[in-house]
């Protein structure tokens, strides 16, 4: 099977996304001849040429407001935020228009559109590089949010998303571009929208994570198994809508549920996590819904060492399965 | 409608228009009136919670909506296009079941406070109610018509107070520089709620700002129905021939106040609000069509008696209606095939 880096499987399936379906276009900044600042694009335009690869002005509103357009109007976008730092400026646009535009009309227009994104720290980006957007987003009713974190699964969830009737965001973490190398098929397989992964099966502790924290959430449970704790590993990769039965399940056997993010931890999407457990699993848990994640400051600081106390890694996920299951 | 005994008119024969076709402009202009005036009623005798009015910006709808190709040009009206949303297909009875929210309110079901008109059926996007969203809507609108090689012209409507929001910047440069086949007009009233324009607008006519984009910028008189056409008919024209964007700026008047919940002689004199009467398109309009031999005496009360059914039939038949069920409350957050999934979210 062949291996591929995290953002080769992006790029490949939006070639054979456009290849497959004419009506699918790519719309964002630097994404044509550039190829995209992460080269996440490289060689759409070349093929498929000015109309379906188009290179916005710097125009962030604009990106997802004409793609909603073009979706009403028969087209299948792919708009491209070249930071999710910088989506904000379209914030009104996804959250006002595209989330609400089918529940406002009745089901007379639906906006089949996904914004792609890179999201996350760890890459010297500083506070308007590195940050995790995704609970503005997964809080909103008629969105849907993705967060991959294997080639695998970049390639199965982009397709469901892109031929998804309804907006979807898909949020990248940056770092995993070229460091995440996986086994993905050259079949037209997908991975449905919704639906989470038991990465690790485990026993006394459910650790939930999604994106690079995924990642980071299997080297924790490594690290604590050498010391008798038997982690099982949820990676949600649907933020919305939830997977509750994979996640409630595993938490019904465990008993403990600790969340991974990588957001600053206040009314992240991990509190979410927290209240469901807490709501539907409370005769299951012997100890308390725990989260690990990032401090309460307003974005990633440059200098490194700072970041390193700035980003969750292995070690304090660790630290915080032992925590818990001590309890 | 049968026009008979009457040759055709110089009155529009310039601009390609036949009496037949003057006659149900002016028959939208009333019926919009007509109807706009109901729901005021229906507001005041405490039938319905809400009225936002087109009172005053009929002409400038009907002329410049009239341009467009019904059922295949697309429009993203705003919150005051009842005339505009008439002229493109939709009824009485649309428009009043979306003042009394039923659940047959071909707009949103019921969900959306009246004025925020959309049909699918006849390419009205959904309106939502932060302003000018919808310019960009009908810019990619615009941009999949040139993809696709439709033929289609894509039109978004606002206020001039509206027309100072990002998004029109950000819709303007992009649809310029690629030429597509869209239409900004912007109906400016004088007045953003109770701000007048000379602090909402930096300049004395938003067109200018077109110049901007490269773009012809036209300002024309609202209350000149067939001068609004001619305006819309030219740049409908230029955008189909692949020619790009026009900005059409129609000078209308707001007859009543923003909406049912303002008292707009707080902040416009009675002096003003007089002399605004003159600039109304529908007498306008209708002397215009008398004096060309357009309007006899014969048609006009038969399309006032018309009217006043088509009226009178919306009315009885919103008040009949249906609520919504709350038991499909969640329903349409998503196509349907995930309703289900979701709903338990």
């Amino acid at each position: 099977m062949p291996t591929r880096t995290f953002i080769d499987a992006i790029r490949e399936t939006l070639a054979d996304e456009m290849r497959r379906d004419e009506s699918v276009i790519v719309l964002g900044e630097d994404v044509g001849k550039k190829g995209g600042v992460f080269l996440a694009t490289d060689g759409l335009w070349a093929e498929f040429g000015d109309d379906r690869v188009i290179d916005t002005p710097l125009t962030e509103s604009m990106i997802v407001g004409a793609s909603i357009g073009a979706a009403v109007n028969g087209l299948r976008p792919v708009a491209e935020i070249q930071f999710a730092d910088f989506i904000f400026p379209a914030f009104n646009q996804i959250v006002s228009e595209a989330a609400r535009m089918r529940y406002r009309s009745n089901n007379g227009y639906g906006v089949p559109m996904t914004i792609r994104a890179p999201y996350g720290g760890g890459v010297h980006g500083a506070l308007y590089h590195s940050q995790s957007v995704e609970a503005f987003f997964t809080h909103v009713p008629g969105l849907k949010v993705v967060v991959p974190s294997t080639p695998y699964d970049a390639r199965g969830l982009l397709r469901s998303s892109i031929r998804d009737d309804d907006p979807v965001l898909f949020f990248e973490h940056k770092k995993m571009y070229r460091s995440v190398r996986g086994d993905v098929p050259d079949t037209d397989y997908t991975v449905p929208l919704g639906k989470a992964k038991i990465t690790r099966p485990g026993s006394q502790v459910t650790l939930v994570a999604y994106g690079l924290m995924a990642h980071y959430a299997l080297e924790a449970a490594d690290r604590v198994a050498e010391e008798g704790i038997s982690t099982e590993v949820v990676d949600l990769r649907t933020l919305r809508p939830l997977d509750r039965d994979t996640l409630l399940d595993s938490v019904r056997k465990t008993g403990k549920c600790l969340i991974v993010y990588e957001d600053n931890k206040f009314g992240g999407y991990g509190a979410e996590v927290a209240a469901i457990v807490a709501e539907e699993a409370f005769d299951y848990l012997d100890g308390p819904v725990t989260r690990v994640a990032g401090p309460e400051v307003p974005g990633v600081p440059y200098n490194h060492v700072l970041e390193e106390w700035f980003m969750v890694n292995p070690e304090k996920i660790a630290q915080g399965i032992r925590t818990l299951a001590a309890y | 409608m049968a026009v008979t005994g009457h040759s055709d008119s110089t009155l529009g024969g310039t601009l390609g228009l036949t009496e037949v076709d003057m006659i149900e402009m002016y028959r939208l202009v009333a019926l919009a009136r007509a109807v706009d005036e109901r729901m005021w009623i229906l507001n005041r005798a405490g039938r319905i919670p809400f009225v936002i009015s087109g009172q005053g910006h009929e002409g400038a709808q009907v002329g410049i909506a009239w341009a467009f190709q019904r059922g295949h040009d697309w429009i993203a009206p705003f919150y005051r296009s009842i005339a505009t949303c008439l002229t493109f297909g939709m009824s009485a009875r649309d428009i009043m079941t979306a003042q009394y929210a039923t659940a047959s309110d071909p707009s949103s079901g019921g969900r959306q406070m009246p004025g925020h008109y959309g049909s699918h059926e006849h390419n009205l996007v959904s309106v939502s109610s932060p302003v000018a969203t919808q310019l960009l809507h009908a810019v990619g609108i615009a941009l999949a018509a040139k993809i696709r090689k439709t033929g289609q012209v894509a039109m978004a409507s606002m206020g001039e107070g509206s027309s100072n929001q990002g998004d029109v910047h950000e819709g303007l440069n992009f649809a310029a520089i690629h030429k597509l086949p869209f239409i900004f007009v912007v109906e400016n009233n004088g007045y953003a709620i109770s701000v007048p324009a000379a602090m909402q607008v930096s300049v004395a006519d938003v067109a200018s700002r077109a110049s901007g984009y490269g773009i012809p910028g036209v300002v024309v008189d609202g209350s000149d129905v067939l001068a609004c056409y001619a305006a819309a008919r030219d740049a409908v024209t230029r955008a189909r021939a692949g020619d790009g964007p026009t900005l059409i700026e129609a000078k209308v008047t707001r007859l009543t106040a923003h909406s049912s919940d303002d008292q707009q002689t707080k902040y416009r004199s009675a002096e003003e609000l007089a002399t605004e009467r003159g600039l109304d398109a529908l007498p306008h309009f209708r002397e215009q069509l008398r004096d060309a031999g357009v309007l006899t005496g014969e048609i006009e009360a038969r399309l006032a008696a018309e009217i006043a059914a088509a009226v009178e039939d919306a009315t009885e038949y919103a008040e009949a209606e249906p609520d919504p069920d709350p038991a499909n409350a969640t329903r349409w957050v998503y196509a349907e095939d995930v309703h289900n999934a979701e709903a338990s979210l």
